[in-house]
Parts: structure tokens; sequence; C-alpha cells
């Protein structure tokens, strides 16, 4: 068999395995060798909520999709150009994703009598069962050949099979055409102090490589050549972490110190374990009891002039409610962060979903609005929280960044900023005063009261959950009740000044306008570029700002002839543009599986509508 | 700077029932803070009362200091981040049994083992009186009230026992009627470093009146209380007759000159002790056999949550190389396209 050298614009490369078969690690450092290669990558993550379910079963399957190309590249790919199944329960739960025609890399090993029947195949014969005769499949002995690469290590045959995912990359990398030294570092540096590791993990990664190139398994390799990308210097970073340093990054243009009041909760720890990490930027993050002191921890460091954070995901956004709304009536600065996840209740906690949208909108006793913002992908999470913080302190209110699991777990490539293109945040801090000090007392212009912080000389005042005068008096009169909600209500609305205005890609006027907010984006932009391509009349407008509206919104709905509202949840966009904005039509689409869109649906969707 | 009690005093009207024992409580920090701040050096703008809901959370509307009047429970939980984000600050939380102990448990007890720098007056009347008599989670088992009319089927919390339980470092017990013996507390509660638990005993007057004066009624306060004071004997009674002897693994309340027993066997009262055994049982002292303890049974060097954890940041920021957003940006695998 002649072996071709495929030159491709992308490729979809899904790894997949038992939860401990190590399919997150294998994917990351697939992905990050291809971005440091140069190419575009994102990535998709989706694993399972148990740490090790039973071995070899469909309920432990984890799955990590790279999506890797010469240009444009913002999703993870709908179906995959290769998938890689370390096991048949791996194969059973991901041949749904596997692109007709692609190949499928298998661990041969694993493929016994016993296997099959833990995965749930009625046969002996995988490919016969799911019609998979169609696709390049590829037979390799991984296990055993780990198993031979490795004897002579030293290392004992549990440590040993636990390398086969390493010598599984590295027939990837042969397949795809990656250098071995981006990983062959990180291999040095993850093991600098287990030395004795190094060696046999670098040898097994070659072996893969050596594998895949000395036999005639693997037909076609492909080369995807280095994007086009601007200059500069990159990073790859994931969206939890970029969450994380965008605040970070507020704190330091603020200069107010940061607290971080968080309770552990999927998906949305790995943010409050970046934050920990970074004491040396004066970061002080505390593990809370729970997520109610969370946040109102949060609530009294805000209180006592810090920039206060308390990062969570849906049910946690649900126990914070009440607090949320003691942070809206005394007017403190508060960014809550949601990485939002499969719902209702603990739903399924690992997958990504858009279904918190209507919680954190209306989710409170009373007259409550706040702040709703979102990011586009795992990157643009470090712009989203900046500004979350930077609107929450001058503005002196609660601000929810409503991120989502896709975001928080997916990574890219990122060209790294400069602080100096960032904004200055310069929060309304009074230091004195002539005269009794009035704690709710208002700027005429954006009706922001002042931040008093104790300590300061001269300005003690009381703030708290009972409606108050602008002088700071406990009041039940009916009147100023009404004007207090008129006027929290107003400070926010005032927002819509400063947010930046909506944008079309695509066409500016024209046939469909489609619609969408948060992690979405990659996809329907995608989706819009082909529909472009086909000559259709589309436009593409994405909501980073949900509540305030951009003031711009209804003159750019009045450019389009329909409106699809793209979300994955049931409507909750497009049932608050229906109530904001009325005169429009809205059609919708959505999807509530736990699993980002695909392009094609999109497409589809789009063609279909009436 | 000298203050005087007016400068604590805000000028708005005290809403508290008239007899409550709230108002008693009032009196008392509003004459310990100028001798707190002579003591500390600190100056009222560092003060700040923060609470949460109930009667005794309206507190902070009588200070003319920096004050925080939270929502239901939450007291601990906004008092630690206080404390946490600003050290310089004196927190003082108010609240109440229900506050506390039963929707803010999980914060009081966690404030407590964390030792954050915090100073806690517990006004524990056990009974709901913001909503009109429902029972708390130290009303007596079998009590009557708008919730419980055929009495609680539950027992009572002894506050002190989960303060200890919690590991805590600081714990008073004192009447609301005791003006002078509070002020001693506050003071010493101010002192120290870490969560100081002060539970005062307040009669509600219109919801459960009466509910301490067991121990409280003149005619039988000195014969059924003790003051514990650090290197005094535990002697009490009317005619201070009355002492508190170790006997085997417990206490024991003896009448000196009977039995043998003489001043030298009484035990000296030492708040100081690492002996957690000794605090557990004096917290757990009640009659009929024994005297209620009141004044500072417990206070007990530790090291505080929000110290430790300013001292970590000051370490890691000195061994570290990254010292701004811009170096964090760039630190670790990054690449360059030309």
């Amino acid at each position: 068999m002649e072996r071709k050298v495929v030159d491709v614009q992308d490729v979809v490369i899904r790894f997949t395995g038992d939860s401990g078969d190590g399919m997150q690690l294998t994917g990351t450092l697939f992905a990050d060798a291809s971005a440091l290669y140069g190419n575009e990558i994102s990535t998709f993550p989706d694993y399972p909520a148990e740490i090790r379910a039973p071995q070899g079963t469909v309920s432990g399957v984890s799955g990590f999709q790279v999506h890797i190309g010469q240009k444009d590249v913002k999703t993870p790919g709908d179906l995959a150009d290769v998938l890689v199944s370390m096991n048949p329960a791996a194969l059973m739960a991901n041949a749904k994703f596997a692109k007709p025609g692609g190949s499928i890399i298998l661990d041969q090993d694993s493929f016994d009598e016993q296997g099959l029947e833990k995965a749930g195949f009625k046969t002996l014969d995988p490919i016969e069962e799911l019609n998979l005769q169609d696709y390049n499949v590829i037979w390799a002995p991984i296990t055993s050949l780990t198993k031979e690469s490795l004897k002579d290590s030293g290392m004992d045959m549990k440590s040993i099979v636990r390398c086969k995912n390493i010598f599984t990359l590295g027939m990837c990398y042969f397949m795809f055409g990656r250098p071995l030294h981006f990983t062959e570092e990180y291999l040095k540096k993850k093991f600098a102090k287990k030395p004795n590791l190094i060696e046999p993990n670098i040898k097994v990664l070659n072996d893969g490589y050596n594998y895949a190139h000395n036999t005639h398994a693997i037909g076609n390799t492909y080369t995807i050549a280095p994007a086009k990308v601007e200059k500069g210097v990159y990073r790859s970073i994931n969206g939890n972490q970029a969450t994380a340093w965008g605040l970070i990054a507020a704190s330091e243009k603020s200069g107010r110190p940061m607290f971080v009041g968080s309770y552990p909760i999927t998906p949305a720890t790995a943010i409050l374990e970046e934050l920990a990490i970074h004491k040396n930027l004066g970061v002080k993050t505390m593990q809370c009891e729970d997520e109610i002191s969370g946040i109102c921890t949060s609530i009294g460091a805000a209180y006592a002039g810090n920039m206060a954070v308390t990062t969570t995901s849906g049910p946690g956004l649900s126990l914070k409610s009440e607090a949320l709304g003691l942070a809206f009536i005394a007017e403190l600065p508060l960014v809550i962060v949601d990485v939002q996840r499969s719902g209702p209740s603990t739903g399924i906690p690992t997958k990504t979903e858009q279904t918190d949208l209507a919680q954190a909108l209306y989710g409170r006793n009373g007259e409550c609005p706040v702040m709703v913002m979102a990011a586009r992908t795992p990157s643009d999470c470090f712009r989203a929280a900046f500004y979350a913080a930077k609107f929450a302190m001058e503005h002196m209110m609660p601000v929810i960044f409503l991120s989502e699991g896709y975001l928080g777990n997916g990574s890219e490539p990122w060209k790294i900023p400069s602080m100096s293109d960032y904004p200055s945040i310069t929060p309304p801090i009074i230091t004195e005063c002539n005269g009794k000090f009035k704690p709710f007392e208002r700027d005429p212009e954006t009706f922001v009261r002042r931040w008093a912080i104790p300590g300061t000389p001269g300005l003690e005042h009381r703030v708290g959950g009972l409606e108050k005068t602008p002088g700071g008096a406990v009041s039940s009169d009916p009147e100023v009740h009404e004007m207090m909600v008129k006027n929290r209500a107003e400070k926010l609305r005032k927002v819509s000044e400063v947010i930046p205005p909506l944008e079309v890609i695509g066409k500016e006027k024209g046939d469909v306008l489609l619609v969408g907010w948060g992690g979405t984006y990659g996809h329907l932009y995608t989706a819009v570029n082909q529909l472009l391509e086909e000559g259709k009349s589309v436009g593409f407008a994405q909501f980073d700002y949900i509540n305030p509206l951009p003031k711009n919104t209804a003159e750019v709905f009045g450019r389009f002839k329909k409106i699809l509202v793209c979300e994955l949840n049931s409507g909750q966009f497009a049932d608050y543009l229906r109530a904001k904005l009325p005169e429009f039509k809205y059609q919708q689409f959505n999807k509530v599986q736990g699993q980002p869109f695909m392009v094609h649906e999109i497409v589809e969707a789009v063609k279909n509508l009436k | 700077m000298k203050y005087t009690q007016q400068d604590f005093k805000s000028d708005q009207i005290v809403k508290w029932c008239p007899g409550c024992g709230d108002h008693a409580i009032l009196a008392a920090v509003l004459r310990a803070m100028p001798e707190i701040c002579e003591k500390t050096g600190m100056s009222k703008e560092q003060f700040v009362f923060v609470s949460g809901i109930g009667c005794s959370s309206r507190f902070p509307y009588y200070m003319n200091t920096y004050g925080f009047h939270g929502i239901h429970g939450r007291a601990g939980a906004l008092a630690t981040g206080m404390k946490v984000a600003n050290p310089n600050l004196s927190v003082w939380q108010m609240t109440g049994d229900g506050d506390a102990l039963a929707i803010g448990g999980n914060h009081f007890i966690h404030e407590i083992r964390r030792n954050i720098d915090v100073n806690i007056i517990l006004f524990n009347n056990r009974i709901y009186g913001l909503t009109k008599g429902q029972y708390s989670p130290t009303s007596k088992f079998g009590m009557v009230t708008k919730t419980s009319p055929y009495g609680t089927v539950e027992y009572p919390f002894t506050p002190g026992e989960l303060v200890l339980g919690a590991r805590g470092t600081f714990f008073a017990r004192s009447l609301d009627s005791e003006l002078a013996l509070n002020q001693e507390i506050m003071v010493r509660a101010a002192m120290h470093k870490g969560t100081s638990v002060m539970e005062m005993l307040v009669n509600c007057m219109i919801y459960n009146n009466g509910t301490h004066a067991d121990i409280s009624d003149r005619e039988v306060r000195a014969d059924r209380t003790i003051v514990l004071r650090d290197g005094e004997p535990m002697i009490f009674g009317k005619n201070k007759d009355k002492g508190i002897v170790l006997d085997g693994l417990s206490l024991k309340v003896v009448k000196i000159g009977e039995n043998g027993f003489t001043e030298k066997d009484i035990l000296v009262h030492d708040s100081k002790s690492d002996n957690f055994g000794i605090h557990s049982m004096l917290v757990d002292m009640k009659g009929p056999d024994f005297p209620v303890a009141l004044g500072v049974i417990r206070d007990v060097a530790d090291k505080t949550y929000d110290e430790s954890l300013h001292k970590q940041v000051a370490e890691v920021k000195e061994k570290a190389k990254i010292h701004s957003m811009d170096e964090l940006l760039h630190s670790g695998a990054t690449w360059t396209v030309e």
C-alpha cells in the first residue's frame, strides 16, 4: 500500500478511552504541540462526572476532541477525521462522532471478548455491528507494543501500561507530521522531580511514532501547514485560566486588592485553583464552607474595599441568589462568574449548556436587575472577566459573567495582549466629604454611588439589605422605595451608553440574522461563513452584553427579514429579546443535549427556515 | 485619640422593645469602645459592626461606626470577608441564637474553626423574637411556642459546646444585666487575636420573658452563677462559701469548711490554659448541681486565618519571579510568530 502525504486545510482528531487512560492529557499535548507548530487549534474535552467509572464501560469513557488547521479554526469541529479509541467502550460511545470515510485507530489488545461484552457489543465484530466498514480502521496492538517498548525501563507493569496513551500520541504525531520536541520538552519538565520517568516516556513516544512510520497500517499522512496568523507572541490558554487572568488584570488596573470567596464546583473549580496560585500578584483566595459563604465573604470584602469575586456553576448560583440581592441593594461591586453546565439540579455536571441565562437575569426576589455578560471563546474569557470587574467597580454593582463548560475547559492559541492595551479602571472611591456622608447619593450622570471604604475617617455609614434613603437611613416609605427601585434599574440601563455597539458579521442587512451569545460564537461564525460562500444573504450578531443590551440592537434587528436565535437551551435569550424588543419576530434554533452545536446543524437550520 | 461613649452612639432611635436585654448589651458596648480604643490604639473609623437578621441584628444602626446589616445567618461570612480583606479593621459581629446557630450554623462553626479575628456577640434569648415567637435552636426541650404548640421535641444547643467543638480560642458568657462584667468581657474579646465568642444571655420581654430567670434573679444569682476570673479560686454563693473542686475526672461543688475542704482545694481559673477538658467542663456546668459559669472561660492564643493568609501572600510575593500581569502573560510556554 502506498502512503500518500495529503495537504489539508484542517483536521479533527478525537481521542477516546477509559477515564483512567489519560485521554485529556493526550489531547492537550497534541493540541499544544500543534499550537506551538503554528496551527490554529480549538479543543473540546468531553469527560464523564465519575473520576473512575467501572473500567471498560461506556459510562467511564472520556474524550478530547482537537481541531487543528491553517486558518479560521473557530470550533472543535463537528465530526472527527480521525477517531482514536483505546477500548471497545470508547468506540461504542464515539463511533457516532467519526466522519464517514474517516480513520479509526483502535487498540487491538483491548478488543477481546470480555472487553467487547463490557462495552455492550453483542457480537465479536464491532466494525460490522456499528456499520463502520467504510471507515479506514487501523488496528494497532497498542498495549502490547507499549509493554514491549518499556520492558527494560524498570517500571512496574501497571505504570508501563499507563504509558499507552503516549505511544498513541506518538502514532498521531507521525500521522499529522507533528514535531516531537515540544512534547519531549514538556515531559522533561513534568518529570523533573522523577527523572527516571523522563527517558521511558520519551522512548514510548518515539516508539509510537516509529511504529506508525514503519508499518503500513496507517495509510495517508497529513500535513497541515502553519497558520498565517498575525505577528506576535502567542500562548495556549483555556477559558477558566483566561477568566482568572482577566480578573487579576482588573485588580492590577484598578489598584484594588483582590479577594475571591468560592466553593469547588465543576466546571468552575479550575478558576479558583488558578487564582490560588497567584498570591504573588496579591490575590487572596478563600475556599469557603459553602456557596453562600463564597458570595457573602466576597460581599464583606467588597464593603471593606477589595475587588471581590466569587466563582461558581449553575447550582451554586442558585445558592447565591439571596446574597446577590444583598450586593445589589447595598450597591457593592462584585463579580460573579458562572461557568454554566447542564442542569437542572445536578443535571449532567461535566457537560456544557447555556441554560443559566434566565436564572442570571431573573433569579432573585424583588426588583433586582443585574448586569449579565458573556464570552465568545476560551481566550475571550480574559476580556469578559476584565470588563465584568471594570463595570462592577466603576458602576458599584454586581455583574454576572456567564461562562460555559465548553469555554472553561476549551483551549486555543492566544495572541498575548499588553496590559497597556486595556483601559484604566477607576472605582468611585470617596476619601473625604463635607458634612455627613450620604452613602446612596448618586452621580447625576451615571447614577453611581460612591465607595466609602471602612478605615476612612468621617465617612462612617451603614449599608445592608433593608431599603434605605439616599442618606442611608432605613426607610419603608413607599415613595422612597419606588424611587430607589427605579434609580438602581436606571443605573444599570445607563451602562448601555458605555458598552460597545452590536456588530454584524457577514451581510450588514439581508434575509437572515443569526443571533447568538456566549460559547456558540465559533459554530455560528463558521456556519455564517459557509452560508455566505454559498451565496446566502446572512448576517451574524454576537451578544457579548445581555443585560443591558447594546443600544443599537433594535436598529440591527430591523435590517434583516428574519431573525434566528441560536442557543444551547430551550430559548431563554429568545424569550428575553421578545420581552425587551417585542416589535420583532424571533425564530429559534435550540439544542439541549449537554453538547455544543455542530456547524452543519446550524447551516441546515438556516436553510430550513420558513 | 480619646473617645467617649457619645462618639460611638448613632443618631438613630433605638427600636427594641422597652425592657429588652439588647438595650443593656448596647450600653455595655458603648462603654467598652473608648476603653478598647485606648488599649488597642485603634480609631473609631476602624470599627465595623456586622449583623444578620433578627432583633439583635439591628445593632449596627445604633453605632456611629461603619456597619453592615446583612441577610439572615450570613453575618459570619460577611464578617470573615471584611476581616480577611482588611485585617486593620476591628470587626464586631452581632448575631442571635437563630441567626448564628440555625440558619447560619455552618458559617458560625467554620468562622471559629478558621479562627478569624472577629468579635462575636451572640444574643441568646432562646426564641425568635422578630418573627414573633417561634422556638430556636437554644429553646429548652418541650418549650411551648407558636410553632411548637404541644412543646418542642428537640434538644437545644449549648453554644459554648459548639464553640469549643469547633476549636474555639475564646469563649465568654454573661447575663445582659451584668454591665460591668460585660464591658470587661468585651475589652478582653477585643484584645484576643482570633474568633471571640461572647454569649450574652438576654431576656425577651415579649416572647420569652424570664427564660434566664432561674439564674439571673437577684435572689438566686449569687448561688446559681459563678463569675470566673483568671488567677482567682472558683468560689461563689451569697456567702462566698461554695467552691468547685476536681473530683476524679469530674467537677464537684463543695462547701468550704465542710468535709475537710479548704480554700486551697478550690480550683483556680486559668482561661489561658491549653487544658481543653477543664474549659469544656466549665462551659457545661448547669443547675441544679452546678452554678452556670460566667466571664471569660477560654482565651487561648493560636494562629488566625487572616494573619496567616496575609503572611502567605507576603512570602509568596517575596519569592516570586512574576510581579505584574504583563510578566504573567508572558510566563510559561509561549511562541513567536514572525
